[in-house]
C-alpha cells in the first residue's frame, strides 16, 4: 500500500469525493441565492429550510406514497418550487420597495416556521432514506472505491449547475432575466412581464435548493435542521465568490467543498471553520469576493 | 415681507428648541419612570424573570444602536453576547474573580471581538454585512463548540460562583444581585441614549441615511462605523457576562445563531431605531417564552411568525407606533 504524504490514498480520496459531494450542494445552494439575489435584491434566508423541504417530500414520497427516488428527483424541486413561487407572491412581493434587509429578516421568520414546523411532526433525530436500488454498491478505480450512489450526486450536480448556466448566458429567457437584473424598469417598457420572471426566478432558485435536498437525502438522514447550519456556510462561500457571476458561484462552490475535504484529511480540527477562515483572508486580500464586481 | 419674514424664522426656531425640550422633558420622565418600575419590581414580580428581561433588554439596546443608528445589520451579536458570557463564567470559576472583575473580563474580550470583526464586516455593505457577521459568529459556535477545554463544550460552564461584588457585597441572594443588575441596565441604557444624543450619533445617522454624503462632507465613514460596531459589540457583551453571572451558567445556546436571530426580533417587535424599543420588546420576547416554554419547538414557530407579522404589517415596532401616535420621538 503506497502512501501520499503521510496519509493512505484510500482515506485521501475518500475525503476528496466527500469534500466534491459537500461542494456539489455548496454549487446549487449558492448558484440559487445567487439567481435570486440577482433580480429580487433578497438574501433568501429560508434557502436552507427549503433545501431540507425537498429531503422531507422526497422522504414522504416513498413512505407515504410508494413514489421512488427518480420520480421524487421531479417532484419535490417541483413542489417545493410551487411553495416558493406562494411565497414570492404573497409575501415577499409585497416588500418590492423597501430596504432590502427586511427581505432578509422575512425569509428569517419563514425557515424558523418551517424548521419548527418539521421539527414538531418528526423529531430531530433524522429519518433513513435509501439510497435506490439502480445506484447501491460500487467501482473499484484501483487507487479507491468509488460507491455508484457518491459518483452520481456530483455529476448530476455539475450538470444540474451547468445547465443552469447555460439557460441564464446563453439563452433568450436567460437573456430576459440578465436585463431585467440590470434594469428591471427599462425591460418591463420593452414588453416583459418582469414580476411574473421575479415570481419565477424565485421558484426556480427554490426548486434548486430542493434538488439538491433530495440528492442529500440518502447521504445524510434526512433531518429537519439539515439545512440551517448548511446555509451558513453556503453564506460563507457567497462571500467569497461574490454573487456576480453564475460560473463564479459554481466553481467557488465546488473549490470550496474540495478544500474543507482535504482540510478534513491534513488538519481535521480545522474542518469546521476553514471556510469561514477563507472568508476572512478574501475580505481582507480582495473585499468585493474573488468574482465579484467592486460595488 | 421681509421683516415678516425675519420676525416668523426665530419664532420657528423657537417653536422647535420648545419640541425639542418637551421631548426631552418626556425622555427624563421616562427615565425616572423606568427607574421607579426597576425599583419595586423584584416585590412584584419573580427577581430573576426581571433580571433575564434586563439581561436582553441591555443586549436588544446594544444591537439597536448598530442597526437603528448605524444602519448596519448584524446577524451575528451572539457572538459577542455568547463569548463575554463564556469569559465572565470562565474567569468567576477557574480564577475567582470577584464579579465586576468578571463582567469588565467578559465586556474588553467582547470588544477586542467586536474591533476584529468590526474590521472585517465594514469592508461590504448591506447584504454581505450581515451575512459576513453571520458566518464569523457561526466560526466562533464552532470554537465554542470544540474547545471543551475552555467553554465546557456541549454542557457550558456550569455552576458559575456570584461571589461578591468588590469582594464585600455578598451578591448569592437574588435581591442583591438584582440591584446590581439593575444598576448595570440602567448605566447601559444611560449610556446608549449619550451616545445616540452625542455629535458622534449625529454623525452616524447620518452615515447610515446617505453615506455617500457623509463621505463628501469630510467624515470617515468607515471610522465612525467601526467605533458604533466596537461600541455596540462591548454592551453585547455587558449583557452577556451580567447574564453569566444572573444564571450561573454560560452554554451554547447563548452563541448559536438562533440568539443573533432573538435579538433581531426583540428590537423588530419593540421599534427599530427608537430609544427604548428594545426594552419593550426584550419584555414581550422574554414573557412569551416563558409562558409558552411548555411548547416547545412551537415557540420556534411562533418567533417565526411574530417575525414575519412584523415585517410585513408593523414595521414600527410597539415604541414606533406610539412615538408616531404622541408625534414625538421616543
Amino acid at each position: 500500500m503506497f502512501e501520499l504524504l503521510g496519509i493512505p490514498p484510500q482515506a485521501l480520496f475518500g475525503q476528496v469525493l466527500l469534500g466534491l459531494i459537500n461542494g456539489s450542494f455548496y454549487a446549487i445552494l449558492s448558484l440559487g441565492l445567487a439567481v435570486i439575489f440577482g433580480l429580487l435584491n433578497i438574501i433568501n434566508f429560508a434557502h436552507g429550510a427549503q433545501y431540507m423541504m425537498g429531503a422531507f417530500v422526497a422522504w414522504m414520497c416513498l413512505n407515504y406514497l410508494g413514489i421512488n427516488y427518480w420520480a421524487a428527483l421531479l417532484l419535490a424541486p417541483l413542489i417545493v418550487g410551487v411553495l416558493g413561487v406562494l411565497i414570492e407572491r404573497f409575501l415577499i412581493a409585497r416588500l418590492a420597495n423597501l430596504d432590502h434587509l427586511y427581505g432578509l429578516l422575512l425569509t428569517f421568520g419563514l425557515a424558523l416556521i418551517i424548521q419548527g414546523l418539521f421539527r414538531n411532526n418528526y423529531g430531530s433525530s433524522g429519518l433513513p432514506y435509501q439510497i435506490p436500488d439502480a445506484l447501491k454498491g460500487g467501482q473499484n478505480l484501483g487507487f479507491m472505491f468509488l460507491p455508484n450512489y457518491r459518483g452520481w450526486v456530483v455529476g448530476a450536480s455539475l450538470v444540474v449547475c451547468l445547465v443552469t448556466w447555460f439557460m441564464i448566458e446563453k439563452t433568450r429567457l436567460g437573456a430576459y432575466l440578465r436585463a431585467a437584473t440590470e434594469n428591471p424598469t427599462l425591460t418591463q417598457a420593452f414588453g416583459i412581464n418582469v414580476p411574473l420572471l421575479v415570481t419565477l426566478t424565485y421558484g426556480f432558485g427554490v426548486a434548486l435548493a430542493a434538488f439538491a435536498g433530495v440528492l442529500a437525502a440518502p447521504i445524510y438522514s434526512v433531518n429537519p435542521n439539515m439545512g440551517a447550519d448548511l446555509i451558513i456556510v453556503v453564506f460563507a462561500v457567497v462571500v467569497i465568490g461574490g454573487m456576480g457571476s453564475i460560473m463564479g458561484a459554481i466553481v467557488t462552490g465546488f473549490g470550496l467543498g474540495l478544500v474543507e475535504g482535504l482540510t478534513k484529511v491534513f488538519y481535521p480540527e480545522a474542518s469546521a471553520t476553514v471556510i469561514f477562515i477563507i472568508m476572512v483572508l478574501v475580505l481582507l486580500v480582495k473585499p468585493a469576493g474573488l468574482f465579484g464586481r467592486a460595488a | 415681507m421681509a421683516d415678516v419674514l425675519s420676525v416668523e424664522a426665530p419664532a420657528g426656531a423657537i417653536a422647535l428648541a420648545e419640541t425639542s425640550r418637551s421631548t426631552e422633558r418626556l425622555h427624563r420622565a421616562i427615565f425616572i419612570g423606568l427607574a421607579a418600575v426597576l425599583l419595586v419590581a423584584p416585590y412584584l414580580a419573580y427577581p430573576v424573570f426581571v433580571m433575564k428581561v434586563m439581561c436582553f433588554a441591555l443586549f436588544a439596546l446594544a444591537f439597536n444602536l448598530l442597526l437603528g443608528y448605524g444602519g448596519l445589520l448584524s446577524f451575528g451579536h451572539a457572538a459577542y453576547f455568547g463569548m463575554s458570557s463564556y469569559v465572565c463564567a470562565y474567569v468567576a470559576k477557574n480564577w475567582g474573580l470577584t464579579p465586576e472583575l468578571a463582567i469588565l473580563s467578559g465586556v474588553l474580550v467582547s470588544a477586542v471581538l467586536g474591533l476584529a470583526f468590526g474590521a472585517l464586516a465594514i469592508r461590504r455593505q448591506g447584504i454581505y454585512f450581515a451575512m459576513i457577521t453571520l458566518a464569523l459568529a457561526q466560526m466562533v459556535f464552532f470554537f465554542s463548540l470544540q474547545a471543551p477545554k475552555f467553554t465546557g463544550g456541549e454542557d457550558g460552564i456550569q455552576a458559575v460562583p456570584r461571589g461578591k461584588l468588590f469582594g464585600l457585597i455578598d451578591l448569592t441572594g437574588d435581591r442583591a444581585l438584582y440591584y446590581v443588575v439593575a444598576v448595570i441596565f440602567m448605566a447601559g441604557l444611560l449610556l446608549i441614549y449619550r451616545i445616540i444624543h452625542s455629535p458622534f450619533g449625529q454623525v452616524c445617522k447620518a452615515i447610515r441615511d446617505n453615506e455617500p454624503r457623509a463621505i463628501s462632507l469630510g467624515y470617515r465613514a468607515n471610522q465612525y462605523k467601526l467605533a458604533v460596531f466596537v461600541l455596540s459589540a462591548s454592551l453585547a457583551g455587558l449583557a452577556g457576562a451580567t447574564k453569566a453571572i444572573v444564571f450561573q451558567l454560560a452554554s451554547l445556546t447563548d452563541v448559536h445563531w438562533s440568539m443573533s436571530g432573538e435579538v433581531v426580533l426583540m428590537t423588530l417587535v419593540g421599534g427599530l431605531g427608537t430609544v427604548f424599543g428594545p426594552i419593550v420588546g426584550a419584555l414581550v420576547i422574554v414573557s412569551m417564552q416563558n409562558y409558552l416554554a411548555s411548547l416547545g419547538a412551537w415557540v420556534t414557530v411562533v418567533q417565526g411568525v411574530i417575525f414575519v407579522v412584523c415585517v410585513l404589517l408593523f414595521r414600527e415596532g410597539i415604541v414606533g407606533v406610539i412615538a408616531k401616535k404622541i408625534g414625538r420621538p421616543l
